[in-house]
């Protein structure tokens, strides 16, 4: 097999099914491969709210009422699972970066077309297994984190079709990294610099290296748990002699720097909606892809502040504490500058917009629990309570999924070449932020004053708060009615967009809307200022680029 | 002009500032405290609760006074101002949350200390340390467990095993066994934790403490309850499907009351 770096515009492969069939096909158009992932990641977004929804219904009484215990931590592994690997981590990653990236460097497709499909179809399939263990034999229980003894002596047919499936998709965002590199560092169009890319690329660049860094840990680490499960050997079971913690520092090797997986392409997509919307330059453009780099540093060194309870001797709480304290520089860097680019600029407060201001404001919060958390003497009250859950939804939720919201809003018209309606739009941001903060504000009270996570009975006291907290994701779940009719009805009936609606300088704007198979008709766009707003009209720009 | 503004960015901080040390301090959002470290871990979440809420505040307030000020207006068109960066405002805000987090670091480390965080483990099997292949961790607080030392004479030892579902405390001294946790008031305990099968935690609520229980490798945890009275013991660590079950409760009692439940359940006369 001979793997080429440009793609080949006549190879038979692109004549693929046409219409709304190819998105059923083992397509290689990093477009259609883009839209597979929104999709399908869209359809288990569901299901995980689903059962979020019925956690949420479990907590409106303080008994363990509505459905038996061990099917409550099967709901919630199965939830945690779901949102992260194949929600988030896919859409963030998986989506945008198909359908973005190539147009960026100005190339007409990833670097491995082939393995980009293969990316995408491994994971339907080991979404569908995870789901169905729950009617095989129960599905896994012991949440997502999966530490032993409790994985190991829980049933174990759940638990390996757990494992096996996140084994599968750990593979298929391995795959999506290594592409995501080749693509960014090696089919850049002649001329086009680093320092010229759009953020989005630095961003998908940082993650790609922590995927392609801590995934194969993840790996190595499920692969020996599942020898314990059905070899009865003794990696991490205590009672042969194994040592649980191990599992932890392996375990959270990957799953910290996971959590810059979710939110730094989060990060790079804000850099992208900000700047059209409020038609200025992306202010601080150095110091942005510093601070990106040096997330991704120190994100790969602070994985035991999940562990500061765990019996860690008191230097390495020490050292945790510290370097996990430093991301909040380079991550207020970038607040900041998000900030300095909406200053004096022409703001459209539409619903690109507001999803992406909303991130901010979300983000912040889940920021300073961060930072709050990562000091031992703190970390040790609230570990593990809902105060934990507090902070990691707004970081997940109010980050990552806002920002996936907010991009949706924004590239629609290229995708799809019609518009979404504007006011259904921002109904949809208003309940969503309520329905949110409702939910996720009152959890950082529950933990603070002795609410366990991962409960399904719990002390009376806490009830009205968290029929409070039930109430909110309530709302969370009706908002995605309007979202829905939304993208029904203007994929149906929408106004046409244009090739440009936003008046955008970003080269997937500079063609039309949707794109042809090949991204351009002619030469792929040079363009060397991505955010030249202001300069002069930015008309004149986008004429003289094409 | 910048003059202006810089006096009203002054004035807008400082009564942030104030407004945020009034809400730390008159807002109360802890359960009461109960153990000698809660005071000092509340003296932090102060702390940090008055950084946060600044902070938190002053960037929400920025970003919608610039939706608001900075919005298109109807009929209007054309780009913002042509600002892509401003090297002495980026380093500004690099140095200051730098030095923020750096200030915040040392106090934590400061309170770690105080809580007793930094206290060398002292192993209780002093004879034969280096065959015992036992490793023990702390919690916060970590001290010896066994009074052999004379310095620590005064703290009770006590033991606790962790299973599904339930705490089971061991008193050394009486050979008593109870599934609650009985402790007087102002005296040190020192808790040696251990599980007979997954992970557990201990974790008071009142006392800002928790630790896991983990199998195959004992650990110590060290407090000194201060208020007379009954507080929950949650578990903290998923253990199973009774995890939300696994409560028991920790009763601090003044020394003679201690003393009279000593004595009429130990098993052998002290
Ligand atoms: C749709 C709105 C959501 C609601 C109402 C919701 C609610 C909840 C609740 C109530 C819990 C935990 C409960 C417990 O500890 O007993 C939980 C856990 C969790 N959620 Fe969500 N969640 C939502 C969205 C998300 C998203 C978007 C993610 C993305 C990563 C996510 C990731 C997780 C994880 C990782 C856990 C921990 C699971 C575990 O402890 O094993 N959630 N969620
Ligand atoms: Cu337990
Ligand atoms: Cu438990």
């Amino acid at each position: 097999m001979t793997i080429s770096l440009k793609p080949n515009n006549s190879s038979p492969e692109k004549l693929q099914p046409t219409g709304w069939l190819k998105y059923l096909s083992f397509s290689l158009d990093h477009k259609v491969i883009g839209l597979q992932y929104l999709v399908c990641g869209f359809l288990f977004y569901l299901i995980g709210g689903s059962l979020a929804g019925a956690i949420r219904v479990e907590l409106i009484s303080p008994l363990s009422d509505f459905m038996p215990r061990e099917v409550y931590n099967q709901v919630l592994t199965l939830h945690g699972t779901i949102m992260i690997f194949l929600w988030i981590v896919p859409v963030v990653n998986g989506a945008f970066g198909n359908y973005l990236i190539p147009f960026y460097v100005g190339a007409r497709d990833m670097a491995f077309p082939r393995l980009n499909a293969v990316a995408f179809w491994l994971i339907p399939p080991s979404g569908l297994m995870l789901i169905t263990s729950y009617f095989i034999n129960g599905a896994a229980q012991s949440g997502w984190t999966a530490y032993p003894p409790l994985s190991i002596t829980t049933p174990a047919a759940g638990q390996i079709i757990w494992i096996l499936s996140v084994l599968l998709l750990g593979g298929s965002s391995i795959f999506g990294g290594i592409n995501f590199i080749a693509t960014i560092l090696k089919l850049r169009r002649p001329g086009l610099k680093l320092m010229q890319l759009p953020m989005y690329c630095w961003a998908m660049l940082g993650t790609s290296i922590l995927v392609v860094l801590s995934t194969p840990v993840l790996a190595g680490t499920l692969i020996l748990l599942s020898f314990d499960i059905v070899a009865h050997t003794g990696f991490f079971n205590p009672s042969l002699g194994g040592n649980v913690i191990v599992y932890q520092h392996l375990f959270w090797f990957y799953s910290h720097p996971a959590v810059y997986i979710m939110v730094l392409p989060a990060f790079g997509l804000v850099s992208e909606i900000l700047p059209i919307h409020s038609r200025k330059p992306l202010f601080g453009y150095t110091t942005m892809v510093f601070s990106i780099m040096g997330i991704v540093v120190l994100g790969l060194v602070v994985w035991a502040h999940h562990m500061f309870t765990s019996g860690t001797p008191p230097w390495m709480r020490l050292f945790f504490t510290i370097a996990t304290a430093f991301i909040a520089v380079p991550t207020g860097i970038k607040f900041f500058n998000w900030v300095a680019t909406l200053w004096g600029g022409k703001i459209s407060l539409n619903a690109a917009m507001l999803f992406s201001c909303g991130f901010i404001i979300n983000f912040v919060l889940g920021g300073i629990t961060g930072v709050a958390l990562a000091q031992v003497p703190f970390d040790v009250h609230v570990h593990d309570t809902y105060f934990v859950v507090a902070h990691f939804h707004y970081i997940v939720y109010g980050g990552s999924v806002f920002v996936i919201f907010s991009s949706i809003y924004h590239w629609f018209p290229k995708f799809t070449g019609k518009m979404l309606n504007e006011n259904l739009g921002r109904f949809h941001f208003i309940i969503t932020f309520i329905g949110f903060n409702l939910c996720f504000a009152p959890q950082h009270w529950l933990g603070l004053n002795g609410m366990p996570r991962r409960v399904a009975e719990y002390d009376p006291q806490f009830q009205l708060i968290n029929q409070i907290s039930s109430v909110g994701a309530l709302l969370m779940a009706l908002s995605t009615l309007p979202f829905l009719w939304n993208i029904l009805q203007s994929t149906l009936y929408g106004e046409e967009a244009g090739d440009n609606p936003w008046n955008a300088l970003t080269p997937e704007w500079l063609t039309s809307s949707p794109p042809p198979v090949e991204n351009w008709d002619g030469e792929a766009p040079l363009v060397l200022e991505p955010y030249g707003y202001g300069k002069k009209d930015s008309n004149e720009t986008q004429e003289a680029i094409r | 002009m910048p003059k202006l503004s810089a006096i009203l960015t002054l004035t807008t901080s400082l009564i942030l500032g104030i407004a945020g040390v009034w809400v730390a301090y008159n807002v109360d959002m802890l359960p009461v405290s109960a153990s000698m470290n809660a005071p000092v871990y509340d003296e932090l979440y102060r702390v940090l609760f008055i950084i946060g809420l600044i902070l938190f505040i002053g960037m929400t307030a920025l970003v919608i006074y610039s939706l608001i000020q900075f919005r298109r207006r109807p009929g209007e068109s054309g780009d913002g101002i042509d600002l892509e960066g401003n090297i002495s405002l980026e380093i500004f805000w690099t140095a200051v949350p730098a030095i923020v987090v750096l200030f915040v670091g040392l106090y934590s480390y400061d309170i770690y200390d105080r809580m007793g965080g930094m206290q060398p483990l002292m192993h209780d099997h002093s004879g034969q340390m280096d065959n015992q292949a036992e490793r023990v961790w702390g919690g916060i607080g970590s001290g010896p467990i066994e009074s052999s030392s004379e310095k620590n004479s005064l703290s009770l030892p006590i033991e606790l095993t962790a299973m599904q579902f339930a705490f089971i405390f061991h008193y050394p001294k009486g050979d008593i066994i109870s599934g609650e946790l009985h402790v007087p008031v102002g005296r040190e305990v020192s808790l040696k934790m251990e599980s007979k099968d997954v992970i557990h935690a201990f974790w008071v609520p009142q006392f800002r403490l928790k630790q896991d229980v983990i199998p195959g490798q004992p650990t110590i945890l060290n407090f000194t309850p201060t208020k007379a009275g009954n507080f929950p013991i949650v578990c903290a660590e998923l253990c199973g499907p009774y995890h939300g079950g696994m409560r028991s409760n920790v009763i601090v009692d003044e020394q003679e009351d201690f003393d009279t439940w000593l004595k009429e359940n130990s098993k052998e006369s002290i």
